[in-house]
């Protein structure tokens, strides 16, 4: 009875494993149809839409980097995310462990302020934080609206406060002892902060960084609303202005989709080990 | 030193230069939108500089629950929000249940349904889209997209298959916090697989589950760029969610003081639902 159970499970392992892997790659269906059809010819894809490509085919790579200006979207895309990011780290962690670390009424109040307004949804102050942007503009002569440090300033703000829950839930459990002691060895605030508080806060700013990557990379609605050049889109806007240009060339759009995915990629295949723990913690902070 | 350990002496003029740079900013791009828009939200007015704006008091907020596209697209994205929360979460707990078995595949799988969640909602939109309108016409059944119950059920779908690898990643956690000698004597006492699924895991994961809700709650409420990508808004308006709709009110038709009343309204609901949420959920960490 015993023996013959166990024999049981080794057999329903086995196709339980083959399953699983049937189950995730039809889960993974679309990103397969996209791929596969971006290398078929126009008569080949209407054939059948399932089947591999015969014979491969990047013309419609070709002109979907063309016609997306793929090139300099990513360049947007890349010096966007990651100035803003670096930005959003310095100044939340400082903010952070300086509101923790004064721990008064005052600093109580700012950080309840912070988190409170992460509530606020972005649709309710889109129209009135354009109107201010171009009031900027015109009368402070800064460009704010269409313009890529704009922008970066914009995500700033929006930033602010998940960054600086995340950091500060994180230094309120680190002892104050050891920055004491820097400060008694001749270290000035500023230097405590970025030689003792800063390193440990590594895994901290790895959740950080993770978490703006993921929403400042795919951000559609603030770029699409400050951003009217074509020289500043991003690929999320690009990608939307190749739908709504042109009546769709199937084969083309999926190619351009694929190439919107391969920097998505191998972002994933790099930081995988992160972007799992990162967006666990971020979620269950949140 | 204070008791609990936290605080530091610290000058003045470094308090303010840690903190008053992303204050500033802060204040400017949150808190400042945030106070005009309420004003906005009482005034009629088309959005030009030179065109003035008339006060008309609560009207505007009168009127939007006068408003059948607005009244229908509330409805609606109650409808999608409530659908899309329990198949998000059913999915999600099921492929968290199964990645966390020792199953040889078990990395792979996991690796492979958090890859939606990465690809952001405007690429995810096109690329079902092609499956909905290209692939579904080629394989005879119809443009799902034209179609607005079939517009509505595909919006779920995507919605579903973005975010049940987010919740997923939640969950795993919430399993792997479950102390291993619980399951061990469960077994010992003759529980069989289903027996320990109900009542010991899905009992001790009922703190990761308010989270998933909550998280799926305030996505699948907010959904905007999967909504603009697989139909936008059509066919005919009918799959148009409640963030489309504020935008289509202020920027397509210009109408900036009605439209930013309805995104007033908008604020207030999620502000009332989170606040509800948090407060049910401080009640139970007590009771436990």
């Amino acid at each position: 009875m015993k023996k013959s159970s166990i024999g049981n499970i080794k057999i329903g392992k086995i196709s339980i494993n083959t399953l699983v892997v049937v189950v995730c790659s039809f889960y993974l269906f679309p990103i397969y149809l996209i791929l596969t059809n971006s290398f078929k010819s126009r008569s080949q894809m209407y054939e059948n839409m399932i089947a591999l490509p015969k014979n491969f085919s990047l013309q419609y790579y070709i002109s979907a980097l063309e016609k997306m200006n793929f090139v300099s979207s990513l360049r947007n895309s890349i010096i966007i995310t990651i100035v803003s990011i670096a930005i959003i780290v310095i100044l939340t962690s400082m903010t952070a462990w300086m509101l923790v670390r004064s721990n008064n009424k005052l600093s109580k109040v700012i950080f309840s302020f912070l988190v409170a307004t992460m509530l606020i949804p972005f649709q309710t102050i889109m129209m009135p934080l354009m109107q201010e942007m171009h009031w900027i503009g015109n009368n402070i002569g800064i460009k704010m609206a269409d313009s890529i440090p704009g922008l970066i300033f914009m995500y700033i703000g929006f930033g602010a406060g998940m960054g600086v829950f995340i950091f500060h839930g994180f230094i309120s459990s680190i002892p104050v002892s050891l920055e004491e002691a820097a400060i008694i060895d001749g270290c000035n605030t500023w230097q405590v902060f970025w030689r003792i508080v800063f390193p440990i806060l590594k895994p901290t700013t790895m959740t950080v960084i993770i978490l703006d990557v993921i929403w400042i990379w795919n951000d559609y609605l603030l770029p699409s609303l400050t951003l009217k050049s074509t020289i500043n889109r991003t690929i999320p806007i690009s990608t939307a202005k190749f739908f709504g240009q042109y009546t769709i060339s199937w084969n083309e759009a999926m190619a351009a989709l694929v190439l919107t995915i391969i920097p998505v990629a191998v972002f994933y295949l790099i930081c995988q080990k992160y972007i799992v723990k990162g967006v666990a913690a971020g979620a269950v902070k949140g | 030193m204070d008791k609990k350990g936290k605080s530091m002496k610290l000058k003045k003029g470094w308090k303010v230069a840690f903190t008053l740079p992303l204050l500033i900013i802060f204040f400017i791009v949150v808190i400042i939108p945030f106070i005009i828009g309420i004003g906005y939200s009482f005034q009629e007015w088309d959005g030009f500089a030179k065109h003035e704006s008339i006060f008309v008091g609560m009207q505007n907020y009168f009127e939007a629950f006068k408003d059948l596209r607005f009244l229908n697209a509330a409805v609606r994205t109650t409808i999608f929000t409530i659908i899309s929360v329990v198949t998000v979460n059913f999915f999600g707990l099921f492929f968290a249940l199964v990645v966390t078995t020792k199953l040889k595949t078990r990395n792979i799988a996991r690796t492979m349904l958090f890859v939606p969640y990465l690809i952001g909602g405007l690429i995810l939109g096109y690329i079902w889209k092609s499956v909905f309108s290209e692939f579904f016409l080629s394989i005879g059944w119809g443009n799902w997209l034209t179609d607005a119950n079939k517009a509505l059920v595909a919006m779920i779908i995507v919605t579903t298959w973005q975010l049940a690898g987010y919740v997923m990643i939640v969950y795993i956690t919430g399993i792997m916090a479950i102390p291993g000698d619980v399951l061990e004597a469960a077994q010992v006492d003759g529980a069989g697989y289903l027996q320990t699924l109900f009542k010991i895991k899905i009992p001790l994961l009922m703190p990761s589950l308010t989270i998933c809700l909550f998280l799926a709650l305030s996505n699948c409420f907010k959904v905007y760029d999967v909504n603009i990508s697989l139909t936008g808004a059509g066919p005919n308006n009918q799959s148009e969610m409640f963030s489309l709709n504020i935008y289509n009110e202020i920027f397509s038709l210009s109408n900036f003081g009605y439209g930013q009343a309805k995104a007033i309204i908008f604020f207030l609901i999620i502000a009332i639902v989170t606040f509800v949420q948090v407060s049910a959920t401080k009640k139970k960490e007590v009771l436990m």
